[in-house]
């Protein structure tokens, strides 16, 4: 009686009860195919046999738990914070820059991570064996969370004036920040040896196949922070839709808003891509793909995008793994190769609006 | 009470736009804000909104100096509807009315009571599923004036009036229309609240404006009644051409919005 009630006092235009709904059915699904990814690999161990063994407190094979336990999951929980953290960072972005195509790579987090990768790479080597075999591994991810965040920085330093950040001023710098990152990225590429130059290249197309419960809690907790601030900017995402003006108007702290999108899309994204490389699209298609579906109303879009974006890397992983078994496809050519074709459809069904 | 420029002066970029405007906007009473393209108009009212800071001189309202207030207690005081808003996202006319519901301290049911009435004032209680996008550039305005209208709904609180800053609120109206808007502007303030609206179109003005400012260059050329300001010497030297007041001509069509009923 209490849910009739509520459909009947409905204003029409009114999505969120769409949201709230969608909300449920992703993690849903979400659960689903992470039962599903856990009992997906090489090895053929099934998740549904060794977790119902464990729960009836039957010994479980020590190769069975090393699988499931330190290879599967791990790898899944890294799916699903980093398809999280870029699918709401792209949403986020969208919001700040009030364009659907707009993306973290604007903010050149993703020139300045790939920077970081590149020189830790190549140069990598020329630091004191004292140093290195105290970050050990952990150097190429170190160093590309750090480029991100230098970058991003930067590029928010020369777009802030007197307090004021011009969203216009940062797109363009953006762009020349990320060509000169590209130049410097280039001059080192420049040095590189083969060996270096192939990990180079396998680190731009991105890859799960790295994950280890040591790097999930690394990159991990900076992830979940990120995501979990994320839905306090949902508000004065919504009020930035009408133009800054009419958001201050509304009674939003526009700058604020600005300066925690930045740092909130520096932080998920510059640690997705530390954890796992270049993975595109995610945060394209995910959000767009929601604001289809109900509306385009943030409070709702930033939680569905964390739950889809994880769905969607979940299944990109497991496709990545098995395409080519034994062998693995690099996670960043699958969702390219999905996430491309979406893009250029999301472009010409906006045509007109880009041309008007 | 009143929102009032006191000498105030705004520079933007290196051009002084105001060079020492001064205005009182009394509340009950609509006051009108006009001249000719460049005068200064749209400048005046971003400052009277907060938005600009002076560069010397003040905006007071309700007593209070506008520099010292917090973005939500402005909200709650004053909403401003802008010439033109191009969305960056589809939403509908309700959860567009709903933006302006965000600094609202009550209930959600009040909430969602205040979106139905704010639709149904400007007359569009049946597009509140529609998507911004799809309505008409009047439409658009109107679902805007909801919003804004939504965001102040009460003229007078306890704690003094609310005000209403209209940036054109009929430039893309048709002219049954104008006439609604500028009615539910004169009601609002009628009940105790402030409403100041730039206008370009004079006839409408001398019809619903209790208070008037003419603005020429960056500075006020007259404000008072509009007997005192709508001259035929003052406008011909604001608007840069020879105008006269009250003088039907013989020949071409023309009408009154004097005489139209809705």
């Amino acid at each position: 009686m209490v849910a009739l009630d509520a459909r009947n006092h409905r204003i029409e235009g009114d999505r969120r009860h769409l949201g709230r709904a969608l909300s449920l059915w992703l993690l849903a699904l979400l659960l689903v195919l992470a039962v599903f990814s856990l009992g997906h690999g090489a090895s053929g161990v099934s998740a549904p046999a060794v977790l119902l063994d464990r729960l009836a407190g039957r010994a479980i094979a020590p190769t069975d738990a090393v699988v499931l336990f330190d290879i599967r999951l791990p790898r899944l929980l890294t799916g699903i914070l980093v398809g999280a953290g870029l699918a709401v960072s792209g949403a986020i972005m969208q919001g700040l820059f009030r364009n659907p195509l707009a993306d973290p790579g604007l903010l050149g987090v993703s020139a300045g991570a790939s920077l970081g990768a590149i020189s830790a790479i190549v140069m990598g080597g020329a630091l004191p064996a004292a140093i290195s075999a105290a970050i050990g591994w952990h150097l190429v991810p170190l160093a590309a969370f750090a480029g991100s965040w230098l970058a991003m920085l930067t590029l928010y330093g020369i777009a802030t004036r007197q307090g004021r950040t011009s969203v216009a001023t940062m797109l363009l710098a953006g762009i020349a920040l990320a060509a000169m990152i590209a130049a410097l990225s280039g001059l080192i590429i420049y040095r590189a040896d083969d060996e270096q130059l192939r990990d180079l290249t396998f680190w731009g197309m991105g890859s799960l196949a790295g994950s280890s419960w040591s790097k999930l809690q690394a990159a991990g907790p900076v992830i979940l922070l990120a995501l979990m601030a994320a839905p306090a900017l949902a508000r004065g995402l919504n009020g930035l839709a009408l133009g800054e003006a009419a958001a201050a108007h509304v009674g939003i702290r526009v700058q604020r808003i600005k300066t925690g999108a930045v740092l909130i899309t520096a932080a998920a994204t510059g640690a997705a891509v530390a954890i796992s490389g270049g993975i595109g699209f995610v945060g394209i298609v995910v959000p767009h793909l929601l604001r289809l579906i109900a509306g385009p109303d943030h409070r709702w879009l930033l939680v569905n995008s964390a739950l889809l974006g994880s769905s969607v890397l979940i299944v990109a992983d497991m496709i990545s793994r098995s395409i080519v078994a034994p062998a693995e496809l690099p996670i960043g050519i699958v969702t390219a190769m999905i996430g491309g074709p979406f893009f250029l459809w999301v472009l010409l069904s906006n045509r007109r609006a880009l041309d008007g | 009470m009143s929102l009032a420029a006191r000498n105030l002066a705004i520079r933007l970029g290196r051009a002084l736009i105001l060079k020492g405007v001064d205005l009182t906007a009394r509340a009950g009473c609509l006051t009108a804000i006009i001249g000719p393209n460049g005068s200064g108009k749209t400048t005046l009212l971003r400052a009277l909104t907060g938005e600009l800071a002076a560069t010397s001189g003040q905006v007071v309202l309700n007593g209070r100096d506008i520099a010292g207030f917090r973005p939500h207690e402005l909200a709650a005081l004053r909403a401003v509807l802008p010439q033109q808003t191009a969305l960056s996202f589809p939403f509908t006319a309700t959860e567009i009315v709903r933006i302006g519901l965000t600094s609202h301290p009550g209930r959600e049911t009040d909430r969602d009571d205040l979106i139905r009435a704010a639709l149904a004032a400007v007359g569009l209680p049946g597009h509140a599923g529609r998507l911004y996008q799809q309505l008409s550039g009047g439409e658009q305005q109107r679902v805007q004036l909801a919003r804004a209208l939504a965001q102040v709904w009460q003229p007078l609180g306890d704690d003094g009036p609310r005000w209403l800053l209209l940036d054109e609120p009929v430039s893309s109206l048709d002219i049954a229309h104008q006439l609604t808007v500028m009615r539910l502007a004169a009601d609002y303030a009628r009940r105790g609240g402030g409403v100041i609206a730039v206008m370009h179109d004079l006839n409408l003005t001398a019809m619903f404006a209790d208070h008037l400012l003419l603005m020429h260059e960056g500075r006020a050329m007259g404000e008072g009644t509009p007997a005192e300001v709508l001259t035929d010497d003052l406008l011909s030297r604001a608007y840069g051409c020879r105008l006269c007041v009250n003088r039907a001509p013989v020949q071409g069509i023309w009408l009154l919005p004097q005489l139209a009923s809705v």
